[in-house]
């Protein structure tokens, strides 16, 4: 029962850590590797507008949510749009862009205990006789909310739609008037809002760090690539087995076996099916 | 005559009077730390930009050739002169075994698949406690002075770039550039890619994997630091700078990114915040590249005088 829950709160959290890389691949094939600085960011500045400017938490976390977004739209709009098509200067120019907000951070001394956000509801509660505080539950709610969100927002509004359709065919829907770059610059405004949702409700487990934003990077590609990449429900599949698995590993064999047994999943995925468990891109374009 | 030949030997004379002129014994030091990275990249940019093969193992390679050489140093006392080509050859056929199953990969999965082998590597290690575990293994033989180093890394350096450049012109060559262009022509020619893939990988592991003995032997010291992510960025970053596909640009790029790394040193912690805004800053403004920008250049420049 103790490896139950927490598998599910560990893999809603691998989820909600995924799902901005995730659409923001989906929709502009475009690989985000700033994901992790803009979650960290987020942390951050929702600490910043608490303590320092004196806003009350959730209006801290709502302009942090809307900086953030803008400030992912802002870097595809002036950045990323001059190397998009050329997968390797995309990687490394977003790459740098992140390690250099993360690095800001190390340098203007955000590296010690004292920066961690309060959680939104203290306290614990037995389930089934295990202990879980509320943060996780409240983790686990949010997550299944904003899977329905995602998916009503992507089946019934227009922009949604339209994410959709360039996701599905850019040619086609470029001809009944969609602007791919538009819709690129929408993307990554939402992954980071979506990624600083994650952030906001996963960071009051623990300290804020630079070091997480890189680890959320890593968590990032690990589930898309064993859920496939660009596919919503390999979002759910691949964080549901990683996230289980790690929690397996660490009760059964060792928690440092944890980080070779993620390593070896996502090997083997790429090896034995390179599009992932769920991944729609034909088997013929990755293989010869 | 003069014309075509004029770049290649500035280049070639440029990476061997480098080492005298520069000022201080950190700044030799420097340009041999940047000759190893120019390897590896090296080794990035023919299997991009000649075979099609996308492979960010760079770390795999230096980790792989840096331990066997360290091993075979520490744990049988042999010397330098054995161990680098040992670990030269066993670790390119070691990297080429485990690269082999990837091989029918196409583009950036085959990319994640050769990233993931160093940190797999670094935690299997680290997990059980093998080859020294965190600690590595200390007190390995190194060069005896800072002129064998240079001069055994830069020439070597130089040999392989126009190795390479003569091996793609070949007919081997020429078929590695088909496989990049279109591998299924080449498939209904008859021709085995598979095998052609194999041995363009062992080429570039051997030449990774030296990169790693080299290394080892520079420091006098193997640990799981061999293994870390810079060496697999490191590449791609100095091709890009560089200019992909041309052999030489990497190594350019390679001479200019690595000491840039270290005159930002004097930043401090903001270091890392300057190169990779200067990274990107080259990457995303700069998008083709050092040496086919000055192609065009030195191109020009003489039409434009003889008309």
């Amino acid at each position: 029962m103790n490896i139950f829950i927490f598998g599910l709160v560990n893999s809603v959290i691998l989820a909600l850590m995924a799902s901005g890389f995730a659409l923001v691949y989906g929709v502009s094939r475009l690989a985000n590797f700033a994901h992790g600085a803009l979650y960290i960011l987020v942390g951050f500045a929702t600490w910043l507008f608490l303590n320092r400017v004196g806003v009350n938490y959730i209006g801290s976390i709502i302009l942090s949510i809307i900086a953030v977004s803008v400030l992912g739209g802002v870097i595809y709009r002036f950045l990323l749009i001059r190397v998009k098509g050329m997968p390797a200067s995309e990687i490394i120019a977003s790459l740098a862009i992140g390690i250099a907000i993360m690095e800001l951070f190390r340098w203007r001394g955000f590296i010690s205990e004292a920066y961690m956000l309060p959680p939104f509801v203290n306290g614990s509660v037995s389930i089934a006789g295990v202990m879980i505080d509320w943060q996780r539950l409240i983790i686990i709610g949010v997550g299944l909310a904003i899977m329905l969100l995602l998916w009503l927002f992507t089946h019934h509004t227009k922009v949604g739609l339209s994410l959709r359709a360039i996701a599905q065919d850019k040619h086609a829907s470029m001809m009944s008037g969609i602007e791919p770059d538009r819709t690129a610059v929408i993307s990554l405004a939402m992954g980071s809002a979506l990624s600083g949702i994650a952030a906001v409700v996963i960071l009051p487990l623990g300290n804020i760090t630079v070091e997480t934003g890189y680890m959320v990077l890593t968590n990032a590609i690990a589930v898309c690539i064993i859920g496939g990449l660009g596919s919503w429900a390999g979002v759910f599949a691949g964080a549901f087995l990683l996230g289980f698995a790690e929690i397996l590993t660490a009760a059964f064999i060792g928690p440092q076996w944890q980080m070779v047994v993620v390593l070896l999943f996502i090997i083997l995925t790429l090896i034995l099916k390179p599009s992932g468990l769920l991944g729609k891109q034909k088997e013929l374009e990755e293989r010869v | 005559m003069a014309y075509a030949l004029l770049p290649m030997v500035s280049f070639v004379l440029g990476m061997l009077v480098l080492p005298l002129v520069v000022p201080s014994m950190t700044w030799q030091r420097i340009m041999t730390l940047s000759c190893i990275f120019a390897l590896l990249a090296l080794s990035f940019d023919f299997l991009a930009h000649f075979v099609g093969i996308v492979c960010l193992g760079g770390a795999f390679f230096t980790g792989v050739g840096g331990y066997i050489s360290g091993l075979l140093n520490s744990a049988f006392g042999l010397p330098m002169i054995i161990t680098i080509p040992v670990a030269t050859i066993a670790g390119g056929a070691i990297c080429t075994l485990f690269l082999i199953p990837c091989l029918p990969i196409r583009g950036i999965y085959f990319a994640i698949v050769s990233l993931m082998y160093p940190i797999l590597f670094h935690r299997v290690i680290q997990a059980l406690n093998i080859f020294g575990g965190t600690d590595g293994l200390p007190g390995l033989a190194t060069f005896p002075n800072i002129w064998v180093e240079l001069y055994f890394i830069i020439p070597m350096t130089l040999i392989l770039t126009f190795g390479l450049r003569r091996l793609v012109n070949e007919d081997f060559g020429i078929v590695l550039r088909a496989i990049k262009d279109n591998d299924q022509a080449v498939r209904a020619s008859n021709i085995n890619i598979s095998w052609y893939k194999t041995k363009a990988v062992f080429i570039a592991s051997t030449i990774g994997c030296f990169a790693g003995a080299c290394l080892a032997h520079l420091y006098g010291w193997v640990g799981l630091s061999l293994f870390a992510l810079d060496f697999s960025i490191f590449p791609i970053a100095a091709t890009v700078v560089g200019g992909g596909g041309t052999l030489v640009g990497p190594i350019l790029g390679a001479l200019i990114l690595a000491p840039l790394s270290e005159m930002l040193r004097a930043f401090g912690p903001l270091r890392v915040v300057f190169y990779s805004l200067i990274l990107a800053g080259l990457v995303i403004f700069k998008t083709e590249g050092f040496v086919p920008f000055l192609e065009r250049k030195y191109h020009q420049f003489e039409r434009w005088t003889e008309i």
